[in-house]
């Protein structure tokens, strides 16, 4: 019996095989790819300017360097997953578009403010950690340009999660005050990285292809499980305490089971009413505004010297 | 009016000694540009120590969908590897 397309395609699935560009792919598979690198790289760019906020206000040269370097570095995130999400034929403008008319979609967590500097060693440990979490199962994704973009990713993420956890362990090893910035930071930052992960697994109805086509490897839950386990001791060690009074060992599974998340607020958010919303979405058009007669001169100049080189040719 | 930049495919040696192996694309107004940003985005960390860009529309590809025939020619032919020529255990290194 001859296979149709869509069952050779889920036979080199299950073999574990990748997916090139110019292989042939089902339309809702390509789809599912483009809203989610898109949407990944979108939080990549978003994600710069709760931390640039506080470049020129870092407490030292050290901290300074290591915070630009770490923000520049979400830039080149967000640069290798446009170039991976364009290699299924999106343009880099329709994304922009899609991005900067609220159209598109971007990790939530980065509607959240940056009220004091010890945010940004929470962000560090905590979001950069959830988004480890969540990007390493993504390295064996099935399409071939997102694994390989996300490997890249992997390798640079570690320092930006030790770099936020240094920035704690000093504040928890410093006065009173600066250990109540760092709990005060926890507090508010705890709760929307466990929401990173997404809805729970039964409010998740997109999990379960996503898996049968090998681009997600582990649910919501089982991340987000692995990410509290992975913390509670981070924070004991710190010296800081979590922010849920259900908070407990489970001594047989050895997991810890966490109270319940406030799914009503990572909606709010999700739809445009978080604290931050407008301003970040603001500062991503003036930017890409602002930038747009970078982008004409360096296109003027670069058609003048051909112009020049094809009279030079003729002559 | 299409408002991207040009693609370039960028292409970087690590180290001499190896190839140019191709690490993901970005836009630029020309090539000069395709190389700085190429420093920038994809040798942060010391990764390259060349770089080559090409515009992506310059690039030929084959077609996926006719690879089980293109590369048919290939399949048949083991008398090209030397495991399918016997030879007695006495010889050595060969
Ligand atoms: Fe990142
Ligand atoms: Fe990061």
């Amino acid at each position: 019996m001859e296979l149709s397309l869509e069952q050779k395609f889920q036979e080199k699935i299950d073999r574990d095989e990748r997916i090139e560009p110019r292989d042939w792919m089902p339309d809702s598979y390509r789809k599912t790819l483009v809203r989610q690198i898109s949407q990944h790289a979108h939080s990549e760019l978003v994600g710069m300017l709760p931390e640039g906020n506080w470049i020129s206000r870092a407490p030292s040269l050290r901290r300074k360097l290591g915070l630009m370097a770490k923000v520049q570095d979400e830039a080149g995130h967000g640069l290798y997953l446009y170039s991976a999400a364009e290699t299924l034929g999106v343009e880099r403008d329709t994304m922009f578009d899609q991005l900067h008319s609220g159209k598109a979609k971007y990790s939530s967590i980065f509607n959240y403010p940056t009220l004091t500097w010890a945010d940004i060693g929470a962000i560090g440990w905590l979001v950069d950690g959830a988004a480890i979490m969540n990007q390493v199962p993504l390295c064996r994704c099935s399409y071939g340009p997102y694994a390989r973009a996300m490997v890249r990713v992997c390798k640079e993420e570690s320092f930006h999660q030790r770099q936020g956890f240094e920035i704690m362990l000093t504040l928890c090893q410093g006065t009173p005050e600066q250990k109540a910035m760092a709990q005060d930071a926890l507090n508010r930052w705890w709760w929307p990285s466990l929401m990173m992960f997404g809805p729970n697994d039964a409010e998740s109805p997109n999990t379960k292809q996503s898996m049968a086509w090998n681009i997600k490897r582990f649910s919501n839950d089982e991340l987000r499980q692995r990410f509290v386990d992975m913390t509670v001791p981070q924070a004991e060690l710190l010296g800081i305490k979590i922010p849920d009074p259900d908070l407990k060992l489970n001594e047989e599974t050895g997991n810890y089971h966490f109270g319940a998340i406030n799914w009503d607020e990572f909606w709010q958010v999700v739809k445009g009413h978080g604290p931050c919303n407008k301003d970040r979405l603001a500062a991503r058009v003036k930017a890409h505004e602002e930038g747009a007669w970078v982008r004409e001169a360096a296109m003027a100049y670069a058609e003048k010297q051909e112009n020049r080189l094809n009279k030079a040719k003729t002559a | 009016m299409n408002k991207n930049l040009p693609l370039y495919e960028i292409f970087i040696r690590s180290k001499n000694g190896l190839h140019h192996k191709h690490v993901g694309s970005l836009h630029a107004s020309d090539p000069q540009m395709a190389i700085m940003n190429a420093r920038d985005v994809y040798t942060r960390r010391q990764e390259g120590i060349s770089i080559w860009v090409i515009e992506s529309k310059d690039i030929t590809a084959s077609n996926p969908e006719d690879s089980d025939a293109f590369y048919a020619p290939a399949e048949d032919k083991v008398y090209r590897h030397p495991t399918f020529y016997d030879l007695p255990d006495e010889v050595k290194h060969m």
